[in-house]
């Protein structure tokens, strides 16, 4: 695939799934820009990538920072020329029991996770739909199909996204921009090495496939939800999770 | 600044119509083919072009040329 010429933007990519996400577009030729929280993340992805001879810019941003959000996209635009590509990944977890859970921790999963997507989509629409093509890929998760006990934040997030993906994809489709999103299943990333071993293991024996997935099997889907390739998919949800959740 | 070219010139640029349709009647959406999406992009250029911010309630008000002239002008002054 060739994604040369193209602009895409990625969020929570200085590591993880996002990061493998930049670096599979930059691969394939794109500029990429790392938008992070944390500012020690983006230079050294930056450097990594400049280093293997990606074309790469970083920005640190806090994307529920709606005045930074629009700074940064800004700013793209007027150093690129466009933007082609957008994926919301950046997401945490605050894990707990809703008759335990603070307030603060609904709050802040809710707000990087939905509003943070909310944020992002909202700033660079306005450049995306200039002309027709675009794509934006927002990363779900399984969880905000199914539930998760201790993740009530989590999941309303991510079914959130799921919703927000489907409005996005209804109000920009008469100009060829796409919204899609993907829901990852288990992926082996810092967010889920902090599990035990023994929930790690029993989550494992649920997957058909048996097994954990990686960030590349989110990044080869990014890929093509980004390419021509799909140019007639929009509005979907796509479930990449060895067949944990099928529809 | 000549707020009437300024706003004609605009109109043409974003919604690709011919400068002889933008008559101080013509609607943006019946007339000039304009989509919500259109409207909406169109308030935001004005926003960018002329420096000023103009509220939802407002927008809703413009609905022809001439109303987006004369609320643009009423703001400048």
């Amino acid at each position: 695939m060739d994604f040369s010429g193209k602009t895409a933007v990625i969020t929570g990519s200085s590591r993880g799934i996002g990061k493998a996400i930049a670096e599979a577009y930059a691969k394939n030729g794109a500029t990429v820009c790392i938008i992070d929280l944390m500012e020690d993340g983006v230079s050294s992805v930056v450097d990594e990538f400049t280093n293997k001879g990606y074309i790469c810019h970083g920005y640190t941003c806090d994307v529920t920072d709606s005045a930074r959000t629009e700074k940064v996209i800004k700013e793209i635009y007027k150093l690129t020329g466009s933007i082609n590509i957008l994926v919301n990944n950046a997401g945490i977890t605050k894990d707990g029991l809703i008759i335990k859970m603070k307030e603060s921790n609904w709050d802040a999963v809710i707000n990087v996770n939905l509003k943070g997507t909310f944020n992002c989509v909202q700033k660079a629409c306005r450049y995306m739909m200039k002309q027709p093509g675009n794509s934006i890929i927002n990363i779900a998760s399984v969880i905000g199909l199914i539930g998760n006990a201790g993740q009530a934040n989590y999941a309303a997030s991510k079914a959130g996204i799921i919703g927000l993906t489907k409005s996005v994809a209804k109000e920009f489709a008469a100009r060829g921009l796409r919204c899609n999103a993907i829901a990852p299943g288990f992926i082996k990333t810092a967010m889920t090495d902090t599990l035990p071993e023994d929930i790690v293991r029993g989550y494992s024996e649920a997957i058909p496939m048996k097994r954990m997935g990686s960030p590349e099997d989110i990044a080869d889907l990014c890929l093509f939800l980004a390419s021509e390739m799909s140019s007639y998919i929009t509005g979907q949800v796509i479930n990449v999770d060895g067949g944990l959740v099928m529809n | 600044m000549d707020v009437t070219a300024k706003v004609k010139e605009i109109i043409v640029e974003e919604l690709g119509v011919d400068a002889s349709e933008v008559t101080p009647e013509a609607k943006f959406i019946e007339d000039l083919g304009a989509d919500s999406l259109d409207t909406v992009e169109l308030i935001m250029k004005f926003e960018e072009e002329f420096d000023l911010e103009i509220e939802d309630d407002e927008a809703e008000k413009l609905t022809t040329v001439g109303e987006a002239i004369n609320f643009l002008k009423g703001k400048l002054q």
